[in-house]
């Protein structure tokens, strides 16, 4: 295992940073404000090639490999993590997914469109009475001429306000089947909804579908296959991406951290000289580096399509997630009043941390996974 | 890694699920896998990428078929079939 990055990854690395630190990290507290990413920001993500990072040049994408689009993630979910939640679902859920199981056709219909950002991606899984129980859903399928009648509510759809093709699973007498559904399809509507705790900028809805038809052609995937094949393989691609973004929100809460303690200065010195600050700082940095070293494990695996890849995949994405929200807790302990207020990104970073531990796949669906791999072989998880 | 010897078939997807279900637990060539309860939810992709990988195939949508990974036996058929050996 080398998991040291190549002259390409780290060239990469540094055009993510310039990315972010001139079009993303001086906004994201407005856009935290005002709910929304703007449009610009979407064109300039496309343009860049961000919102096809690991799409084949082929079909327009940039090509990435997966520990680059670790670092992608990681990069955007330093400075915002509503933007990195566009990623996650547009590229990592849909995108990505199209590319694994979908036909020529869709491939060839749907990847330059996604991979330029000039349509936009949304994963409709969650219902109002279906979140960690995938097999609870009760959106139907059912045919009809030749055609696929869809009904039922999506919960909770990170920029499903914005999108233009929803992945939909759907229940019905072959079993739970995933569909492509543009957003223009009769019957379908979508609800804003406001007042979520983190990732506040994502546009997230409720996608209503009332008797929504789409052709065969629109089946994703294996009639019957949607939850072991479809919605597996999206969750997948989706927990790198937010074991990714969960360490780049907590790399921001440990550089704000440590440059906080230099400045603020109690009991006539500097807060980095005191010994419980420098407890809470390499408390914070033996995480951030442990979790490091398992996205980019989990990201080696994943270019090497090792079957391992899945396993470690959910164990970046569980250490990651709670590693964020210990360290986010710790950053605003250490921020003191700052760390509470508006004014200033810590509590921001709180707030979407614990988004980051029930987004694809809670922590608790994680801690079933490990532990029944572990109970069946420790060895190929150690 | 990839596997040539035809006879190596079934003993490479023998020792693949035996460390996916555990060494200690004993289960049969003919033996249905998913009905005995013996695999999680992730399973299915792993098992059809260690296949794909092992054997240099592409496991397809209209591969995917639980009576083809249902049991080794089955696996090993699937494997035989796609590679026409």
């Amino acid at each position: 295992m080398n998991l040291e990055l190549t002259t390409a990854q780290q060239a990469l690395k540094e055009e993510f940073i310039t990315f972010v630190r001139t079009e993303l990290e001086p906004y994201a507290n407005d856009y935290d404000k005002q709910g929304a990413i703007p449009r610009s920001l979407i064109e300039k993500l496309g343009a860049a090639g961000y919102l096809g990072a690991t799409i084949p040049t082929a079909y327009g994408g940039r090509g990435m490999d997966q520990v680059s689009y670790g670092l992608l993630n990681e990069e955007i979910g330093r400075a915002c993590s509503s933007t990195r939640s566009l990623i996650t679902v547009h590229s990592s859920l849909t995108a990505e997914t199209i590319l694994r199981w979908g036909s020529q056709e869709q491939k060839e219909q749907w990847l330059p469109l996604l991979a330029s950002g000039q349509q936009l991606a949304a994963f409709g899984l969650s219902e109002p009475g279906a979140g960690s129980d995938t097999n609870g859903i009760t959106t139907a399928y059912e045919e009809k001429d030749g055609q696929y009648v869809l009904t039922g509510v999506k919960k909770w759809i990170t920029f499903s306000q914005i999108a233009n093709l929803f992945l939909i699973a759907a229940q019905g007498d072959k079993g739970i089947t995933t569909f492509l559904v543009p957003r223009d399809t009769p019957g379908l509507r979508v609800v804003p909804l406001e007042g979520i705790l983190g990732t506040r900028a994502s546009l997230l809805g409720e996608i209503h579908l009332e008797q929504c038809a789409v052709p065969a052609a629109n089946i994703l995937g294996r009639m019957g296959w949607g939850l072991q094949q479809i919605v597996n393989t999206a969750l997948d691609n989706g927990r790198y991406s937010v074991a990714c973004g969960s360490l780049g929100i907590a790399r921001a809460c440990l550089e704000s951290s440590i440059q906080y303690s230099k400045q603020r200065h109690q009991s006539g010195r500097p807060i980095k000289e005191h010994q419980l600050i420098k407890q809470k700082i390499t408390n914070m940095v033996t995480e951030v580096k442990a979790a490091t070293l398992l996205c980019r494990n989990a990201g080696w695996l994943r270019d090497k399509k090792d079957p391992d890849s899945f396993i470690q995949t959910t164990l970046a994405k569980y250490h990651a997630s709670r590693m964020a929200n210990a360290v986010a807790a710790e950053a605003v302990q250490l921020h003191g009043a700052l760390g509470c207020h508006d004014s200033f990104s810590i509590q921001r970073y709180f707030r979407d941390a614990k988004v980051m531990e029930i987004i694809e796949g809670s922590t608790e669906i994680q801690q079933i996974l490990i532990a029944d791999h572990s109970i069946a072989s420790l060895s190929s998880i150690l | 890694m990839n596997v040539t010897l035809q006879t190596d078939i079934k003993s490479t997807i023998r020792t693949f699920l035996q460390k996916r279900i555990g060494q200690d637990v004993s289960f049969n060539d003919g033996d249905d896998i998913f009905q005995l309860g013996l695999v999680n939810s992730l399973f299915a992709l792993e098992l059809v990428v260690f296949l794909e990988n092992t054997f240099d195939i592409a496991v397809e949508n209209s591969d995917l078929n639980l009576n083809n990974f249902s049991t080794v036996d089955n696996l090993e058929g699937f494997i035989r079939n796609k590679k026409g050996i």
